[in-house]
């Protein structure tokens, strides 16, 4: 198995227990580096995939919780080189598969091929890159499938049907559906048309589809669980951690694993 | 820089820039440019580029802005030779006086360009960045102009340093939103207004100020911005005889600058872009991205920016709020690997000297932003007796009140008496 099919198998595996794989989102060594492998094990346990955001200084995609959570991790010396140094001294023990999303430049800066290489040794399986649209990601591309990683394409409910189905062959491990057209940590809540787009993301895509931005609460979940594979926590799980609550016992309000 | 491009890439490179071949269709400059935004704003970005391609070279919307450009900003601008400063200098020096446009610098010639496309693209509001508060008014106005609302993010450090265009744009009828994240400056402001775009891209038309960020706004912001060098260029045939030998301009973003060197690119004039070198050479004292840089990613476009090993952007510093950025037009840092601009630095303490000189020779209150072309512009004078110099005097210090009555000018020698 490739390591962006194990991305795949988690959320089928959730899918075949009658869940809704739950996909929570912590920025790297936020709030404290130190607690960094014990909150990514505990998460780990309670998620099916979970996604280890490397901070960045311009993270134009992400509102303003997730803005705090990096600036904070980058106060504290979070870098690349020191999360895959953590992921190495855990061993790859984690209940469910990881994902790494980053800006591209950090990436770009510590260089794809060494990042590739780097990321399967310590149990990545897959990278999201936000700022990188399909068109300027071929070099990223051909560094990660030389090591089976993914690249997880995003599409949002702006993405025309054409690019849509471009979007979901490229993809790797799942589809990565934006709910909203705007940023993370929006509490506009969920779309009116949110089914009905979840529907056609589905049906054009063979990787299960999982949603991302605006989920916040059970209800969110639920929603999204009836016409999508997996749902995406981020802003609302960092904010539990902001306040030092316990991320575990709130990503099991979301769902029961 | 040369290093970035292979042997024989820079003259070919060099050849398609001149005869207008650049961007291409990728919105590439050779190795630098692209589009780097996120998927939410991938149709927002292709209608914008669709639209400047039916609207921008269309002889209506020339007509329309070429005549915005006469009677309302004031264009042609005036070239002034600079007897005094010349007769200091031994040098012919020549002044494109950007200064004199509406609302008192380049950035309005970028701006009612891009009203006048958000009007024809059918947006319902524009949105505006900005850094010394100079584009910030200039879109305030223009938006007033067609008749579009605006709204205009500025970093909380910005508007504190150049609280009298706030007011200015606040009187012109726009928004002015205090951005508080990020540095508190202009790439704040920036990621700000795009994370604002991203909530409507049909309805929302961001008028980016400049030469930056993803493609087409470098290469539109070029085009609009050309004018400079098209009349600075004719002008100097007419007023001084013929081309000048050098030609300065400051480069902060670089719109104002790739405005007058672009149409000067197949002449031999040697063209000089000057960044600021802030209070020194250590990581986080200037914003000398093209000097000290390396090449990244940053808002949009891959370019020569500020960052450290890790890929981190840097904060910067420099007197001038309209140079303080980490990162630059990817079409400056083109122009740069082929060789054919060569950028240098002037230092906070140079440029309020420089502005001063120019107060006491010419009786022009220069930007602090402009101030830095003369820096250098000085220099090379000291070195290059008797030549022609062009500097792009890209806006006027009104603005700058705030940060000068920090310095008290000194005591000039007809003054004593």
């Amino acid at each position: 198995m490739q390591a962006h099919e194990r991305l795949t198998a988690a959320i089928h595996a959730a899918n075949d227990a009658g869940r809704t794989a739950i996909m929570p989102f912590i920025t790297a060594g936020y709030p404290e580096p130190d607690d960094f492998l014990s909150t990514l094990r505990a998460i780990a346990a309670a998620g099916d995939v979970v996604e280890i955001g490397i901070p960045f200084s311009d993270p134009m995609a992400d509102g303003m919780t997730i803005q705090r959570s990096s600036y904070v991790a980058l106060q504290k010396g979070v870098r690349v080189d020191w999360i895959f140094e953590q992921l190495d001294k855990a061993g790859g023990e984690f209940e469910a598969p990881l994902v790494m999303m980053s800006y591209l430049n950090p990436l770009l800066a510590f260089g794809f091929d060494k990042l590739a290489e780097r990321a399967l040794a310590s149990g990545v399986c897959g990278f999201i890159v936000p700022d990188l649209p399909y068109e300027e990601s071929d070099e990223l591309r051909a560094a990660l499938d030389a090591k089976g990683l993914g690249l997880v394409q995003l599409v949002t409910p702006a993405t025309p049907d054409s690019r849509l189905k471009l979007l979901c062959d490229e993809s790797r491990g799942f589809v990565y559906a934006v709910t909203i057209t705007g940023i993370t940590g929006g509490n506009t809540g969920l779309p009116d048309d949110l089914a009905g787009y979840l529907d056609k993301v589905s049906a054009t895509s063979k990787l299960p589809v999982c949603a991302g931005f605006g989920i916040r609460e059970r209800s969110d979940v639920a929603a999204v669980g009836a016409h999508a594979a997996g749902a995406i926590v981020g802003s609302a799980l960092v904010e539990v951690l902001e306040r030092f609550d316990d991320p575990v016992q709130f990503l099991q309000t979301l769902a029961a694993k | 820089m040369n290093s970035i491009l292979q042997a024989g890439e820079a003259d070919a490179l060099l050849e398609a820039a001149i005869n207008g071949q650049l961007p291409d269709e990728r919105g590439r400059f050779g190795p630098f440019g692209g589009r780097y935004v996120p998927e939410t704003l991938v149709p927002a970005f292709e209608r914008l580029e669709a639209g400047v391609h039916k609207h921008l070279h269309d002889p209506g919307f020339q007509d329309d802005y070429r005549r915005e450009l006469r009677e309302w900003v004031g264009r042609p601008t005036a070239l002034s030779f600079a007897p005094r400063l010349s007769e200091r200098w031994g040098a012919d020096v020549w002044l494109k006086r950007e200064d004199l446009a509406h609302t008192g610098a380049h950035k309005i010639n970028n701006a009612i360009g891009q009203a006048l496309l958000a009007q024809r693209l059918g947006a319902k509001r524009v949105i505006a960045e900005t850094g010394a508060g100079q584009h910030g008014v200039a879109s305030a106005a223009a938006c007033a102009r067609v008749g579009l609302p605006c709204c205009v993010y500025m970093g909380a450090v910005d508007i504190e340093r150049q609280a009298p265009n706030v007011d200015r744009m606040r009187r012109l009828g726009a928004e002015v939103v205090t951005v508080e994240s990020g540095d508190k400056t202009l790439r704040a402001a920036i990621d700000e207004a795009l994370r604002e775009w991203v909530t409507d891209p049909a309805g929302i038309y961001y008028l980016l100020g400049s030469a930056v960020g993803a493609h087409p706004y470098p290469y539109l912001v070029r085009e609009l911005q050309s004018v400079i060098g098209q009349e600075a260029r004719q002008q100097m045939l007419d007023q001084a005889g013929g081309l000048p030998d050098v030609a300065f301009a400051c480069v902060g973003g670089g719109s104002n600058a790739i405005g007058l060197f672009y149409p000067l690119l197949g002449d031999d004039i040697e063209l000089i872009g000057v960044e600021a070198g802030g209070t020194g050479d250590g990581l986080g004292e200037n914003a000398a991205t093209l000097a000290t840089g390396t090449p990244g990613v940053l808002q949009g476009s891959y370019t020569i920016i500020l960052q450290d090993d890790d890929g981190q952007v840097q904060e910067t510093h420099s007197i001038s709020a309209g140079l303080d950025y980490s990162g630059v037009g990817p079409e400056h840092a083109m122009l740069q690997a082929t060789g054919r601009v060569n950028y240098v630095t002037a230092r906070d303490d140079e440029a309020l000297e420089a502005l001063e000189e120019l107060c006491e020779t010419e009786g022009i209150l220069t930007a602090l932003e402009t101030a830095h072309a003369y820096v250098a512009a000085r220099k090379w004078a000291r070195e290059n007796a008797g030549k022609r110099i062009l500097i792009g005097n890209s806006g006027r210090g009104d603005k700058d009140m705030p940060t000068l009555t920090k310095y008290p000018p000194r005591i000039r020698s007809h003054a004593s008496t």
